[in-house]
């Protein structure tokens, strides 16, 4: 039955799927490397240092970009009504959701970082850690992405409130993911790994608490 | 006779208004109960307590069979041809798909099996969505309006699926403002537990 669900969520939320999962997160996250360099001016030494934390920032972005398409067409089509009367938990669900959407954009992501470490001119080092990072921090966006649309579905003016949500639940992951950059120990992607770890934890718990309270409204 | 389906003393609280108290409900293997009343009275929100979706604001709801629901929203994916969506229920529910085949076909949705489900008219996604309540194979059905959208040979076409439904020792719910022909139903109107 999982697989079931996740090769659904899979056809709708893969790069061509259904739910019209483009490529868009993709060349945003490039085209955010590609316009970077041009807004700075050509500062190598300045481009080297900063570069990572931009590449970060675009992950983030790349990650809440299929916001509205996560959660709200499936509780407005009734298809967790109809998983519900199946048996299967709202937590279940999101989980396999939240899978389904680190596959859709993480793999990709991790393989576009290498042309957009070149445009920005990182060095081999910092790709590592960026990379290692991303590689542990991914799941964490996922998981927010999943959470904050799971809580804004059933609001009207649920974009206005995930802007908002979106700030405290990445800074944490942002801080230690991008911070490992500047420090030369492991202290950072384990920190950013940790809370990565804790928000795929709790998504589930949340967002299925989110869905069944919709169902009240 | 066991009830398969009991509910007991329920009331119903949307915001601050109480929908309806003191309402009890029992069905047995074959019986039927035709939920009235005008819009906006409580059908809805019946239906959703006995399937578990809505937590009742009194009283307790007790199934002792697995539930299939039927309701204004169809749950199948707009952007998915008509077979590969029903597919997904049916795959969960374990009906195979020749079974699934001859529901469609009985539905009169033969034709339409390669057709994204968001090109078909409100009566054919309910038909569609009564395939899906037949794979199921669910003994308790709970009909939230099923007779929207459907034309004359729909309309009859329902009755005949439920009438069909408790003769094989299944029971239903159906909530409706329509006129409906069961034979032997029990009439409910929740007007009359009107707060």
């Amino acid at each position: 039955m999982i697989g079931r669900l996740l090769l659904r969520d899979l056809a709708l939320l893969m790069p061509g799927g259904r739910r019209g999962g483009a490529l868009l997160p993709l060349l945003l996250f490039l085209a955010v490397a590609m316009i970077y360099p041009f807004a700075v001016g050509p500062d190598a030494p300045l481009l080297a240092r900063t570069g990572g934390g931009v590449i970060w920032v675009a992950a983030l972005l790349a990650a809440i970009l299929p916001l509205d398409r996560l959660v709200a067409p499936d509780l407005e089509e009734g298809v967790f009504d109809q998983l519900a009367v199946r048996g299967v938990a709202e937590e279940l669900a999101v989980a396999v959701r939240m899978l389904a959407h680190w596959l859709s954009f993480a793999p990709l992501l991790l393989l576009a970082t290498l042309p957009a470490a070149a445009l920005l001119g990182l060095e081999q080092e910092t790709l590592r850690t960026v990379l290692l990072g991303l590689l542990a921090g991914t799941p964490g966006l996922a998981a927010i992405g999943v959470l904050i649309a799971a809580l804004t579905a059933s609001l009207r003016s649920g974009a206005a409130l995930a802007g908002l949500l979106l700030i405290p639940l990445s800074v944490p992951i942002l801080i230690f993911g991008a911070g490992a950059l500047a420090r030369p120990d492991g202290g950072g992607l384990a920190f950013a790994a940790a809370i990565s770890l804790l928000l795929v934890a709790v998504t589930p718990f949340a967002a299925g608490a989110a869905i069944r309270a919709a169902r009240e409204s | 006779m066991q009830a398969m389906l009991a509910a007991r003393d329920l009331a119903c609280r949307r915001g601050e208004r109480l929908l309806f108290r003191g309402l009890s409900l029992s069905l047995s293997p074959g019986e039927a109960c035709h939920v009235a009343g005008p819009n906006g009275i409580g059908k809805t929100s019946l239906i959703r307590i006995l399937a578990g979706l809505l937590r009742p604001f009194h009283g307790s709801v007790e199934c002792r069979a697995s539930i299939a629901l039927l309701d204004e929203r169809h749950a199948l994916d707009p952007q998915v041809p008509l077979e590969r969506a029903l597919a997904f229920w049916s795959e969960l529910d374990g009906s195979g798909a020749p079974l699934m085949e001859a529901h469609r076909e009985r539905l009169g949705l033969a034709e339409l099996a390669d057709v994204p489900v968001r090109y078909l008219s409100t009566g054919q996604r309910k038909r569609a969505a009564l395939a899906r309540l037949l794979g199921q194979r669910a003994p308790v059905w709970l009909l939230d309006e099923p007779l929207n959208g459907l034309d004359t040979a729909g309309t009859e076409l329902v009755e005949t699926l439920i009438a069909e439904h408790r003769a094989a020792g299944g029971t239903c719910v159906v909530a409706s403002h329509q006129p409906i022909r069961l034979a032997e139903v029990m009439r409910l109107e929740i007007a009359d537990f009107a707060a």
